[in-house]
């Protein structure tokens, strides 16, 4: 593999994450990672409608007036949420039922959308490809890193394995009820933002410049 | 929706035709549509037999598991050496056991077709059709009636919810409920699954001596001890219109336009 085209896969799983940098598809990073199963899970179809949809948009890019592309590109992409949907419910049951309406709502994912408007209508197939794949992992590497805090912290456990004895089955361990619920997703994906941004200065955005008007008037 | 996307995407002008014309714009629209419909079709059609065998694996099982979380009924299973529960039909208006209608067909057949519709007034739990025959699950010890195990559905908030109510010979004490098809939110509303949540629900009474309905879920859970801890089960937190849901539905199937007429004459000592 050339070393462009790797980097357009390598990327957006840290240096560009889609979560914590472009800090889009945080909706469903909240909603679905009260546990690890579910959150890989939901990084896995992600992933599948983000390379696929990037690829189909890739394909027909030059066909597609501009007035109707972004009907096409979400028509596209719901078509692959609702096949994922499908797939997870023949073959992956009990988890599919863990996930519900979230695997739905992928098509309402910023991500998605951005990534094929923004990426794969101006570049190759293969480039795409690997571009969609790239932010797929970086967003399921993200749901992982909370889900697997807030299930070994949540639940004490890890993919349903107990790890930390907890207090109702006679061990040390009292979990921590805040992290079963959803705002404890905006916390630590707040740190997570905040670590990255610590360690790759260039991440931070500049200052948004203050409009004249609102600018405090000297004296008053 | 077009947020500005950070550095990757080279901000390059589309390089297609900017403007077309009319006709090629619902050409190539119906041409997206033509192949998205295709391969949408195809995934439904071709994945359904998969998904019958879980919905059908899923129901079976759950009904395994929750006569095997029953206290007790291992042991009486074992007692009687592997007995098997016993599938029945029950009218529903009359709660008659109705040995002319196979109970097999009621469950594989997914269409409520044959029915009635209930009036919104009379139907909080959002069942909306009810069926004439319904099946049920019966467990006997020496001949007297232990368990029974009644199908049970509603609104819940992301979707119907079905499971089951197991409820004693007396048709009066919950020995216990689960749930095998939900949409709820994942670690909110789907927390009717964790067997912790459904055991609260052991021993409860339906009715309190007056005959009045009691049970349900409430926020608090009640004092141990107290008249109301007979009846009443803490909901799950943060999911408000799930437990209603819960509450409605089991309420609604205990009721007259449910199970209420089958579950009176077992309570009237009725030989079901």
């Amino acid at each position: 593999m050339t070393s462009p085209s790797l980097r357009t896969l390598t990327r957006p799983i840290v240096d560009e994450n889609p979560i914590t940098l472009q800090i889009l598809g945080i909706c469903s990073a909240l909603a679905v990672t009260r546990r690890l199963d579910t959150a890989l899970l939901m990084g896995a179809s992600l992933t599948f409608v983000l390379t696929l949809s990037n690829v189909s948009i890739s394909l027909i890019r030059s066909q597609v007036p501009r007035g109707i592309r972004l009907i096409v590109q979400i028509t596209i992409i719901a078509t692959l949420v609702s096949v994922v949907d499908q797939l997870l419910r023949a073959f992956a049951w009990e988890l599919s039922r863990q996930l519900s309406i979230f695997v739905g709502l992928i098509v309402t994912n910023c991500l998605v959308l951005g990534r094929g408007d923004g990426f794969a209508m101006t570049h190759g197939i293969r480039a795409s490809a690997l571009d969609g794949l790239g932010n797929g992992l970086g967003y399921a590497l993200v749901l992982a890193l909370v889900g697997g805090v807030r299930e070994l912290l949540g639940s004490g456990s890890l993919l349903g394995q107990p790890l930390l004895p907890t207090r109702d089955a006679g061990g040390w361990y009292e979990p921590s009820a805040l992290l079963l619920l959803p705002p404890s997703a905006f916390f630590l994906i707040g740190g997570l933002v905040w670590a990255v941004r610590s360690a790759k200065a260039e991440q931070v955005e500049e200052a948004e410049p203050v409009p004249e008007a609102a600018q405090p008037v000297p004296g008053r | 929706m077009a947020e500005p996307l950070a550095q990757s995407g080279a901000v390059a002008g589309t390089p297609t035709p900017g403007e077309v014309g009319p006709i090629r714009t619902v050409l190539v629209a119906l041409a997206v549509c033509g192949v998205c419909a295709l391969v949408l079709t195809g995934s439904v059609v071709l994945l359904r037999p998969y998904q019958l065998e879980n919905q059908r694996g899923s129901s079976e099982a759950r009904v395994h598991e929750l006569v095997a979380s029953l206290p007790g009924v291992s042991e009486l299973v074992a007692e009687i050496g592997g007995a098997e529960l016993e599938l029945r039909t029950v009218e529903l208006r009359t709660g008659h056991l109705a040995p002319s209608v196979d109970a097999m067909t009621l469950l594989d057949r997914s269409d409520a077709s044959e029915g009635r519709l209930l009036p919104p007034d009379r139907d909080p739990a959002g069942v909306g059709r009810v069926p004439r025959y319904a099946p049920i699950y019966l467990l006997r010890r020496n001949g007297t009636l232990h368990t029974v195990i009644l199908p049970v559905s509603g609104r819940g908030y992301g979707g119907t919810l079905r499971g089951h109510l197991a409820l004693a010979g007396d048709g009066e004490t919950v020995r216990g409920i689960n749930f095998d098809e939900h949409r709820e939110t994942p670690g909110v509303g789907a927390e009717i699954e964790n067997p912790q949540w459904q055991a609260l629900w052991r021993g409860k009474r339906l009715h309190d001596a007056t005959g009045a309905l009691r049970i349900r879920t409430v926020e608090r859970a009640p004092a141990p001890g107290s008249p109301e801890a007979a009846y009443e089960v803490q909901g799950i937190s943060g999911a408000t219109r799930t437990s209603r849901g819960v509450t409605e539905l089991l309420r609604f199937w205990v009721g007259p336009d449910g199970f209420g007429p089958f579950l009176a004459r077992l309570r009237a000592g009725e030989k079901a």
